[in-house]
């Protein structure tokens, strides 16, 4: 039979995997740079051969523990998540270690060496290395998916629960991947009701921790996850080189333009733990020197705990960033004593993202920033982080954070401030953000009375990722209608009183709403107020159609005050350094207009197209 | 045969789009290939780079001085990204100004079709035209039909071959 061969990328071939595993339940909440895996599954669910049900959950903790019942009941089940999402789903995670499964469960958790699109670093493997958790780190997004079925496979014989870590660069990498035929597990759901394994009292538990310890020894010496080894032609004798994920791809690339494949003896880990300590043993005994390449922090160089290994714990290999191929040179010559790489020219920085031209949240942020020229701007994850650019974002630290800390801000100013006085603190948050983890904290900033300015900005969709579902819609992952769940109810059920909405291209309706809200937290029974700032988002092709475009252009009275360049940043709009006056790109202009009631002078005009 | 491609642009200009009709060429012709990405918050209009490896390679990352070819769909990303260029790798530029490399004002033809994220589609008309890359128009065609959503086929060969008649 004739193979069929697809150029995938990485994560569409970890969806593949999935799909081709058996897997019925997977859920996932969308974060860069794991996305498209279950958009994947989404678009491949009709080559399911059983039954599938698919979901974009409210947050990772919510995807994490539907998928651990799934398993519980025979079937396969995988939760997916970005690394800060394991983060949320951290306490199900935890003890989902000691517990263990049933049917197989992976979580694939994704994680951003660099990082491009994440507010740390952190290392998925360490994390499992903390929870007890068999982990795998794929060099390529061929080899990610074949992984998924090992990860199912390992899952169920041992009974507990394995990750597979790919990371940005097996994520969104295309890659020539072979398909293969899905295959019939047919498992019907058969909860095995066991109150000292699923509903462990501590009593319990350390049977429970023990079984573990042992699994994890025994799965350490798995036949098929054993270091892959190249050996070498005994140019360089009693040095090897160990590498694991896609900086394994980088070494052996480097290696083969610099004419020394199959000269030094090379392994590629495939699990980082639990490690076979009769790897380290033997490592110890063969070599004297040892160059562990991993992203992004030292699990296995510290697994290894050999005495001439050398890595990011002994500083021979940068502690942050990506191993870039040109890190991974400088690595290489410092080891084995090669001649100097050319200084690489110092990175220069491209273009800085920006909100699209037309995008809601800028309207928002500058009447934000035009409304409370000295107040605190707490916001949160997602495009809207961008309002940086327009000076109306002071904050940003992890999803769902912005509530709790303008709440936070809030009592820290109003206990030092005469007669109660206090700064304005706007909070932004994106609607799917708000769903994900904002309702308790809006709860907390209501019942610990604080008197904070809440600006829910509803694009109607899980923007920066590409446009997930949100609750507030009513459907689900596959396009089906489901019940809509909307923000106000929401709102005013956490005991919020002042609640509006408005669109924040109605810049004057918006700045009086603003000055209204202000006005009630400042009274004596004032409290938060909450401001539903609702537009579309604008990358939605049905968004853009259903609203009015103009044909704008800058006339000749423009002054060259810049002020439409740098306060409202639009892409659509730069200086003419030779004439000293704004100008449109017709090209990238959408014909919003939201921008011309930002000139001073009024020479931003419109007209009907 | 090996080949190291950069694609280099902001996001919106359809750098995506072509690197995958290059990376689905070499699908079709049964060659392997490795691309590399920029996706997430760099896509908001932020300088965005793709890499492609064709042949026999393990991973998609081009180190400093080792591309073949460049693909730049915005000329001010040149400075940014001139540095993975080999000493005579070949690049070609979407710009409206004389300069350095192969020159085509590719956004100002796509405007004329009538978007100007065609351009994308232009440049690598050119491309194709200098015989830089390692598939022919045909085999360029036979990608864009594969890839391209059915009723935009038309209009992006269009643009493919006014850069290949250029």
């Amino acid at each position: 039979m004739k193979k069929n061969i697809q150029l995938l990328m990485g994560n569409e071939a970890i969806g593949q995997g999935l799909i081709e595993a058996g897997c019925q339940i997977a859920a996932a909440y969308p974060g860069t740079p794991s996305t498209e895996i279950l958009q994947a599954v989404i678009d491949r669910r009709e080559t399911a051969v059983e039954p599938l049900h698919i979901e974009w959950s409210v947050n990772e903790k919510i995807a994490f523990e539907v998928a651990l019942a799934g398993s519980y009941t025979g079937k396969r089940s995988a939760a997916v998540m970005k690394q800060v999402g394991l983060n949320v789903a951290a306490d199900p995670f935890m003890r989902t270690a000691y517990l263990g499964v049933k049917g197989g469960l992976v979580t694939i958790v994704a994680d951003d060496p660099g990082p491009h699109s994440s507010q740390n670093e952190q290392d998925t493997r360490l994390f499992c290395m903390q929870a007890r958790v068999p982990v795998l780190d794929p060099a390529s997004p061929a080899q990610a998916k074949e992984m998924i079925e090992t990860a199912f496979e390992l899952s169920e014989k041992y009974e507990v629960m394995t990750v597979l870590r790919p990371t940005t660069r097996i994520c969104h990498s295309r890659q020539n991947v072979e398909l293969g035929e899905p295959i019939k597990l047919e498992r019907t759901a058969d909860f095995e009701k066991d109150p000292t394994r699923w509903a462990a009292t501590p009593a319990f538990l350390p049977a429970l921790h023990r079984k573990l310890n042992a699994n994890l020894e025994q799965i350490a010496q798995e036949e098929n996850l054993q270091p892959l080894f190249s050996k070498g032609d005994g140019s360089y004798r009693r040095q090897a080189l160990v590498a694991s994920g896609i900086v394994y791809g980088n070494l052996a690339d480097l290696l083969e333009e610099l004419g020394l494949s199959g000269k030094i003896d090379l392994y590629q880990v495939l699990m980082p733990y639990p490690l076979n300590p009769q790897f380290a043993d033997q490592l110890k005994e063969d070599y004297d020197r040892v160059l562990v390449l991993e992203e992004t922090y030292p699990v296995i160089e510290l697994l290894l705990g050999h005495s001439g290994a050398v890595g990011k714990q002994s500083g021979a290999v940068p502690k942050e960033g990506e191993l870039t191929p040109d890190v991974i040179h400088q690595v290489l010559a410092d080891f084995l004593g090669l001649q100097q790489p050319e200084e690489a020219p110092a990175e220069r920085r491209g273009q800085r993202p920006s909100l699209c031209p037309g995008c809601p949240h800028r309207a928002a942020f500058y009447s934000i920033k035009q409304s409370f020229p000295d107040g605190i701007f707490p916001s949160d994850i997602g495009c809207y982080t961008l309002g940086m650019n327009l000076g109306a974002v002071n904050t940003v630290h992890c999803m769902g954070a912005c509530i709790s800390q303008g709440a936070g801000f809030y009592q820290a100013y109003h206990q030092d401030g005469q007669d109660g006085d206090f700064p304005t603190v706007v909070v932004t948050i994106g609607d799917s953000t708000f769903f994900h983890a904002g309702i308790p904290a809006l709860v907390n900033a209501v019942i610990q009375k604080s008197r904070i300015i809440v600006v829910i900005l509803d694009n109607a969709t899980t923007a920066m990722t590409g446009g997930q579902p949100v609750p507030h819609l009513g459907i689900a992952a596959d396009g089906s209608p489901t019940k809509v769940v909307e923000i106000e109810p929401l709102v005013k059920a956490s005991g919020v009183d002042f609640l509006e909405v408005c669109d924040p291209y109605d810049k004057e309706g918006f700045d009086s709403l603003l000055k209204r809200a202000d006005d009630y937290i400042r009274q004596p029974d004032g409290g938060v107020a909450v401001i539903i700032s609702r537009h579309g988002c604008i990358m939605d092709r049905s968004v853009r159609s259903g609203q009015e475009s103009f044909q704008v252009d800058i006339d000749e009275s423009c002054i060259g005050c810049k002020k439409c360049v740098v306060a409202f940043e639009c892409p659509a709009l730069s200086m003419d350094n030779e004439t000293n006056k704004a100008v449109i790109d017709q090209d990238r202009c959408i014909g919003c207009g939201t921008c011309i009631p930002v000139c001073p002078v009024n020479s931003i005009v419109k007209e009907a197209k | 045969m090996k080949q190291q491609i950069i694609v280099s642009g902001i996001g919106g200009q359809g750098v995506l789009f072509l690197t995958r009709v290059i990376a689905q060429v070499a699908v079709d012709k049964g060659i392997p290939v490795l691309t590399a990405e920029t996706h997430g918050m760099a896509q908001r209009g932020g300088t965005v780079l793709s890499t492609i490896k064709v042949g026999d390679f393990a991973s998609p990352l081009i180190r400093a001085g080792q591309a073949d070819i460049g693909l730049l769909l915005w000329e001010a990303n040149l400075p940014v990204h001139q540095g993975l260029m080999k000493d005579q790798g070949t690049l070609l530029i979407n710009a409206e100004q004389d300069g350095e490399g192969e020159r085509i004002d590719a956004s100002g033809i796509a405007r004329g079709l009538g978007n100007a994220v065609l351009s994308n589609l232009v440049l690598l008309g050119l491309a194709i035209k200098q015989q830089t890359l390692f598939f022919n128009a045909e085999e360029c065609e036979q990608a864009i039909r594969t890839l391209a959503p059915a009723k935009f086929v038309e209009q992006n060969l269009e643009a493919f071959r006014k850069g290949l008649h250029s």
